[in-house]
């Protein structure tokens, strides 16, 4: 039976404190670095679902309802940022948070070879609305295959699915709106409970069954009625992160399954649930693999590595919500197809290359070794996962960014190599010499609507 | 270091250069014509004279054009030069070669840059080169002031002393400047106020920056023996290195931003050909490449006036200033008399001509016996650098 072989997560670093919010609500909402969209979060959950799984998955399913591009391939950048195979398939899913679940589902159905299913979203609400206050941002990602190393059998799915105006949003507003919550309540409950009813059916099993069950939903009271109808005790009912994290849009239900599968044992069933446009419903029995299955960084690792009560007028900025003064300093220049075409190894999976003769890292790739300079003699080397430590750096409060003061640093790899960049989620009077740091996919910049992604290094978290 | 080097076989016997600025009403074309005619009257030559010129910038302009539409040159070969911010230099260096080899007889080296049209801060060159995005943001100060805590860590320098060292070399410069009617800024600066200046980057603050300016300076070269015929007091060239370094500072983690090999390599080659063994007592005027004040720090030790680690401590005891035994940057350096990039190493050497004609004014140092002027281009790590070593006799 298929399920999930391996899976991963991503919360960005900054929590915004809903008290600072006109909108309502307790507790924080995770936001995207100014750095940060919903490629560059794909990618990070990606990696940590790939990393040291030995698999190669044939298709890429990306799910988000904040692609970065609206007419050009996501998932490429995606497959690019993960060094995939050319022959592996890429997909974008948009425009419902509930895709990011019915993903999840569809790869369950498929053959010939394994599916890495990754969503992200930035949850982008107008200034003052409930939007802003409840969204977060976050990824997920799941590799969906069959074999003796499925970490979570999918026993069950289920969909329901109805023309409803609940969350809309067209290309032409900066800002989703939604209709009023008691309407919407009155239709999704139905929708959830039709939807988890064919799950269970699926899977043979009754609601007493289940040890948790989670469930994505714009407010609480959804999940409370679907709870009272269903049958669901409380203690099955897992935390929606709504109070640490929000809810993240197309990640949402993937990061609920990501967070209950960091702790569920054998033989535990799980079911998780999407409502919008309709409703998603997969149920879910761990494996004995699924020890061996779970990534670097457990959702409450992600949610404890933060730093809180990021300034709202910050928020707005990065967000592009509030046009700041630019700095005097020339655009940057649009990155041109041809060049990157070239280094797209580099520029995207950060491989470099190492000298046959002498063994040096040479990044970015050389054809003259730096070291020994021998020509035309190297092999490719991933360095995205290698860590590193600060040699020297430099505030600078002249370069160009949305966020200044632009943090640089010289970082030595702990493998051999070295390389200049910008350092990420740092703050600026804490960097000195020597500090730990590892590898993060970021988009650097915009310029004529051209998204330039590379790599930047990060504290470790 | 395979140069041979052309030591004493070429002299400057004229010089010009314009006030550096901010010249809101003037534009390279008017620079250009500014410093090429007070060379050439320095010379005391008409310019049909002139029978070949080497003309740098950075980011003005392109091609001898630039130079032979505003002068009415008039059908000549002009070279434009670009190295960075050595740029002025190199002109000096291809335009001597020239006459050294008897190709020309008597040529123009100059340079120009018109900075201050830009609307930018600092330095913004983008060069318009398509590439594919990965490119480091770092500006010209960030990538400086990287070695400031990297000195700081080497030699256990704590940064309250290595901010007084810096503050010390940007109030000399400043106090220099003042002494100086063609700089940019001629004003003392008080240490308080240096070191409350908003940050730029790192530990760098507007005063430990060079000043963005526009201007342009010429050179007037000759072979030595034909000097006499233009001026009782020529200038001789006497060591020029130039060296482009392999750029990999930020690829090899043996690299410590705590020196400029490509200047310890291009010092040691023109100190080769000029004969000069200790630089420390050798040479008795220098001017130097301070774009940043931690880059004349390290230039110190680069160049060889300072033992490696002391740089800091001559500092501090004064030895680098005028009236010290060593003066660095008597004019005010890049630091107050201006950057105008593709100028600057014209504008070195002109104050050189000064010296050693005794036409400094205020600031004139005693029977200097060697000069040095240090022209660098690029980042630490990354960078071209240039070397003179030059004498009245």
């Amino acid at each position: 039976m298929a399920g999930v072989l391996r899976y991963g997560s991503y919360v960005p670093y900054c929590r915004l404190d809903r008290s600072a919010l006109a909108g309502r609500g307790p507790g924080e909402r995770s936001a995207a670095s100014f750095d940060e969209d919903a490629t560059s979060m794909a990618v990070e959950a990606g990696r940590e679902a790939l990393r040291a799984s030995g698999l190669a998955p044939a298709r890429l399913l990306f799910a988000s309802t904040s692609h970065s591009y609206v007419e050009k391939l996501n998932a490429a950048c995606v497959h690019a940022a993960l060094d995939l195979p050319a022959a592996a398939q890429a997909v974008d899913l948009s425009s419902s948070s509930r895709t990011g679940l019915a993903a999840l589902g569809l790869a369950s159905l498929m053959e010939g070879g394994s599916s890495l299913v990754c969503a992200a979203d930035v949850v982008v609400g107008a200034p003052g609305g409930p939007r802003e206050s409840m969204g977060g941002d976050a990824a997920s990602a799941f590799i969906v295959g069959r074999g003796p190393g499925v970490a979570a059998e999918i026993v069950g799915s289920a969909s329901y699915t109805e023309e409803l105006l609940d969350v809309w949003r067209g290309p032409e507003q900066p800002f989703a709106r939604q209709w009023e919550e008691r309407f919407v309540q009155q239709r999704l409950v139905p929708a959830l409970i039709a939807a988890f009813e064919g799950s269970l059916r699926a899977a043979g099993m009754s609601a007493g069954k289940l040890s948790r069950v989670a469930v994505d939903a714009a407010h609480p009271k959804i999940a409370a009625l679907l709870a009272k109808a269903a049958g669901i005790e409380a203690a099955q009912l897992a935390d929606d992160l709504s109070g640490s994290v929000g809810r993240a849009g197309a990640a949402h239900a993937g990061l609920l399954l990501a967070s209950l599968l960091d702790s569920a044992d054998p033989g535990d069933r799980i079911a998780v649930l999407s409502a919008a446009d309709g409703a998603e419903a997969v149920v879910l029995e761990a494996t004995d693999a699924l020890e061996s299955a779970r990534p670097s960084h457990a959702v409450a690792d992600w949610i404890r590595s933060k730093r809180s009560g990021h300034p709202y007028l910050t928020y707005l900025k990065w967000r592009e919500i509030l046009p700041f003064e630019p700095p005097r300093r020339p655009d940057p220049p649009r990155p041109a197809a041809p060049p990157m075409q070239r280094s797209e190894r580099w520029k995207y999976a950060f491989v470099g290359s190492r000298c046959r003769s002498c063994d040096a890292t040479n990044l970015p790739p050389q054809r003259v070794c730096v070291q020994c300079g021998a020509v035309d003699d190297m092999d490719p080397v991933p360095y995205s996962d290698a860590t590193a430590r600060v040699a020297t750096y430099t505030v600078d409060h002249l370069a160009y960014s949305l966020q200044q003061p632009v943090v640089a640093a010289v970082v030595d790899f702990d493998r051999g190599g070295r390389f200049a960049c910008e350092l990420a989620d740092v703050d600026p009077a804490n960097v000195e010499i020597g500090q730990e740091l590892e590898m993060t996919f970021r988009r650097l910049y915009t310029a004529d609507g051209v998204r330039n992604y590379f790599w930047k290094a990060r504290p470790r978290r | 270091m395979a140069s041979k080097g052309i030591r004493d076989r070429v002299a400057i016997v004229g010089m010009g250069c314009t006030r550096f600025g901010e010249h809101w009403d003037r534009g390279a074309n008017d620079l250009l014509v500014e410093a090429a005619l007070e060379a050439c009257a320095s010379a005391q030559i008409e310019r049909s004279a002139i029978d070949a010129y080497w003309m740098g910038t950075l980011t003005s302009g392109l091609s001898g054009l630039m130079l032979s539409e505003p002068l009415k040159t008039g059908y000549k070969p002009i070279t434009r030069v670009e190295n960075f911010c050595a740029t002025g230099s190199e002109a000096i260096r291809n335009a001597a070669y020239a006459v050294a080899c008897g190709a020309y007889d008597l040529v123009m080296a100059i340079g120009v840059e018109k900075l201050k049209d830009s609307g930018y801060s600092g330095l913004a060159s983008g060069g318009g080169i398509p590439t594919d995005g990965t490119q480091s943001s770092m500006t010209a100060p960030a990538t400086f002031s990287l070695l400031a805590p990297a000195y700081s860590k080497k030699y256990g320098l704590d940064p309250e002393t290595l901010r007084r060292v810096l503050t010390r070399i940007a109030c000399k410069n400043h106090a220099n400047g003042a002494r100086n009617p063609k700089a940019q800024f001629q004003r003392a600066v008080p240490a308080e106020k240096i070191e409350s200046a908003p940050k730029v980057a790192g530990m760098l603050g507007v005063f430990d920056c060079s000043g963005v300016s526009d201007g342009a300076a010429a050179a007037i070269l000759c072979r030595s023996e034909d000097a006499h015929r233009y001026t009782s007091s020529p200038l001789f060239l006497k060591g020029l290195s130039f060296i482009a370094g392999p750029a990999d500072g930020a690829k090899r983690q043996e690299y410590d931003y705590t020196t400029f090999p490509e200047v310890v390599a291009s010092a040691a080659d023109a100190y080769a050909q000029a004969g000069v063994r200790d630089a420390r007592e050798e040479i008795s005027i220098a001017e130097v490449h301070d774009c940043f004040t931690p880059t004349e720090l390290v230039l110190m030790e680069d160049l060889g006036f300072s033992r490696r680690g002391n740089a800091w401590l001559d500092t501090l005891d004064g030895r680098f200033e005028l009236g010290g035994p060593q003066p660095v940057n008597p004019d005010g350096g890049l630091k107050s008399f201006g950057h105008p990039i593709g100028a600057s190493g014209l504008r070195m050497m002109y104050e050189m001509w000064l010296q050693f004609r005794g036409e400094a004014g205020e600031r004139q140092v005693p029977s200097p016996k060697l000069g040095l002027t240090h022209n660098l281009g690029g980042a630490p790590g990354r960078c071209v650098s240039f070397v003179s070593v030059v004498g009245a006799n």
